[in-house]
């Protein structure tokens, strides 16, 4: 009861953030929509599966270069086109790279993600004639729900419906996310995470059921990063790098993992915490691997942990198994 | 095109000399302690540093410009002293799940980039022309810089001299015991905390020993640290993790393989490692010389 009364707190608080007039971190919100929605995939690894992924960022990148060349080079203007394809494009990606990478687990599964994270990184960074190379691509002013806002200008769009447009795509996936660790699918994630040798003697196939929530996890970074594009108006390869992966881990781990909503109350502080150091000390790195630091040794339940009383589940201890 | 070749080849080894250093730092760090080190990186971009310093202080002595060398070597090894200082903050999460291990290291990395740009600031920083003061050899139609071959003799006397270590001494055979069965050691009587702090030091040492030699021949910069770790990261899971062979071949493959890449197609530089790296991590996850299966 209290969580729903917290939760809904929260929506309304959110839906009264551009009122406040302050465009600045209203648009900073933006961000947190974007990687709130990735956030909930990379957590559906960590914290659901029990893999950690170091290359997450591949898929936030291939969402907000969808964006770029659908609206750059081929005209499609509408978000939900742009969403559909991010997601879908992050499918056809995952399925063969999450086939290769769920064969491990542990130390071996990071590996292999972040070997093809920074396949995909030196990809954009060299094939400049189709990518723009360091330069990234531009990302146009989308169409709303079929409403040619181009004319709008850039601040009163994104402060305006740009913005309860990504509110509402962070409300619809945090649900359909809800849905799918309360369905039987997430129980058996959680079994896996646990103890995959006793989920696989009782039937889940460890495997299939790690590459679904690979596929799953991928779209929703890919929707994240989609939804980044027309926020920041320019994508580059750096949205890619490995160590944005790093960081996506960082916010998980900064909120929680243990906890659902851990992942978004991450990205939050982390975001508006980032601003507020870089706007008193350019090294907010420095600042930040203090915090990261203190937050592993110190309070590996993360900001949800302290605030439920629950520090770290033991969940992430799943994946003893050596794989094959 | 014989002397295409070799210089091609010259430069791939230099760089693999450098590359070999920082990997076998990761692999020794990792075959003990089964911590795979992301700061290995920044101690690399540490050493560089603190070489263009030690080089600017020999300079500012007085002292005759030929032995920067030295004085590079001198900054990489007293460098180490970083070592027990991170080894200790890794002590909080040995026994923790290795997701906390691999954050915590990430942790190191993030401020060991921002205290590098407080130190040095934030414009690269190179020693000058020292990189051609030992003069150059010429055959076969081809310029090599002597001090290349330097590095690249200094690279393969440091890997034999970990090999003669790790067989021969007393030291080596507790490091190998201790990678082979940690319980079974400490039972045994070695005092793991000691042999974690001198091993994770002489992973150090060989990170920022890598990063003082690189220096004549490049700039440092605040980033060197992020992107070298990738590339030992290539090397150690080609080679096979945890293994000093490995590091060796792992090393060689990317050093020749990159600088090949680059002189013929300049698109696919470190596209080709990744490929390689993923056939690797598929096919034959333990590497060319890797003894764990994944």
């Amino acid at each position: 009861m209290r969580a729903r009364v917290a939760l809904a707190a929260f929506a309304l608080a959110v839906l009264a953030v551009p009122l406040l007039g302050r465009e600045y971190y209203t648009i900073l919100m933006l961000s947190f929509f974007a990687y709130g929605v990735a956030l909930l995939g990379v957590n559906l690894l960590l914290g659901y599966t029990g893999l950690l992924s170091f290359g997450h960022a591949l898929f936030i990148g291939l969402g907000a270069y969808a964006a770029a060349f659908l609206t750059g080079k081929f005209g499609v203007l509408h978000m939900e086109a742009i969403l559909l394809a991010a997601a879908g494009g992050a499918v056809l990606v995952a399925a063969p790279v999450g086939a290769l990478c769920v064969r491990y687990v542990k130390i071996y599964f990071g590996m292999l993600t972040l070997a093809f994270g920074m396949l995909f990184y030196s990809f954009l960074l060299k094939f400049y004639h189709l990518t723009g190379g360091d330069e990234g691509m531009r990302v146009l002013q989308p169409f709303l729900l079929g409403f040619d806002l181009s004319q709008t200008p850039k601040v009163k769009f994104l402060t305006g419906p740009y913005y309860y447009y990504s509110a509402a795509v962070l409300f619809v996936a945090t649900f359909a996310m809800w849905r799918i660790v309360a369905s039987p699918f997430g129980l058996c994630l959680r079994s896996i995470r646990e103890n995959p040798v006793k989920a696989e003697s009782l039937g889940i196939g460890v495997a299939r059921y790690r590459w679904w929530a690979f596929l799953i996890s991928a779209a929703y970074a890919a929707v994240g990063g989609a939804l980044l594009g027309p926020t920041v108006g320019q994508v580059d390869p750096g949205l890619t790098y490995w160590t944005q992966s790093g960081n996506l881990v960082f916010m998980t781990l900064l909120g929680g993992f243990a906890n659902f909503f851990g992942p978004l109350l991450g990205a939050f502080v982390f975001i508006y915490l980032q601003d507020a150091v870089m706007s008193v000390v350019p090294y907010w790195r420095l600042i930040f691997g203090a915090i990261l630091a203190a937050l592993v040794i110190f309070v590996p339940g993360g900001l949800m942990g302290l605030v439920t009383g629950r520090g770290a589940r033991p969940g992430i201890k799943a994946g003893r198994e050596r794989a094959q | 095109m014989l002397a295409h070749a070799i210089n091609v080849l010259q430069s791939g080894v230099f760089h693999a000399a450098i590359l070999f250093l920082v990997a076998a730092g990761l692999q020794l760090v990792f075959g003990v302690q089964r911590i795979f080190n992301l700061a290995c990186g920044s101690f690399y971009a540490l050493g560089a540093y603190a070489g263009v310093s030690a080089v600017s202080l020999l300079t500012g002595a007085g002292l005759p410009q030929h032995l920067f060398i030295l004085a590079l070597l001198l900054a990489g090894a007293c460098l180490g002293a970083v070592g027990p200082l991170v080894e200790r903050l890794l002590r909080f999460v040995y026994d923790r799940d290795e997701t906390f291990q691999l954050l915590l290291t990430f942790a190191v990395v993030l401020m060991m980039e921002d205290i590098t740009r407080i130190l040095w600031g934030t414009s690269p920083r190179s020693t000058g022309g020292l990189y051609l003061l030992y003069g150059q050899v010429r055959a076969l139609g081809v310029t090599v810089p002597v001090y290349n071959l330097i590095v690249i003799a200094a690279g393969l006397a440091i890997a034999l001299g970990m090999g003669y270590m790790l067989a021969r001494t007393q030291f080596g055979r507790i490091i190998r015991a201790t990678a082979e069965n940690r319980e079974m050691s400490e039972a045994l009587g070695v005092n793991m905390r000691a042999v974690y702090v001198k091993v994770f030091t002489l992973g150090t040492v060989l990170g920022t020993l890598g990063g003082a030699l690189v220096i004549p021949a490049t700039a440092a910069m605040s980033e060197m640290g992020i992107d070298l770790i990738v590339e030992a990261f290539a090397v150690v899971v080609i080679g096979g993790l945890g293994s000093m062979r490995g590091a060796l071949a792992g090393a060689l493959v990317v050093g020749v393989l990159r600088a090949v890449a680059i002189s013929t197609w300049p698109e696919l530089e470190m596209l080709l490692i990744y490929l390689i790296v993923i056939a690797v991590l598929v096919f034959r996850p333990r590497g060319l010389f890797g003894s764990a299966a994944a």
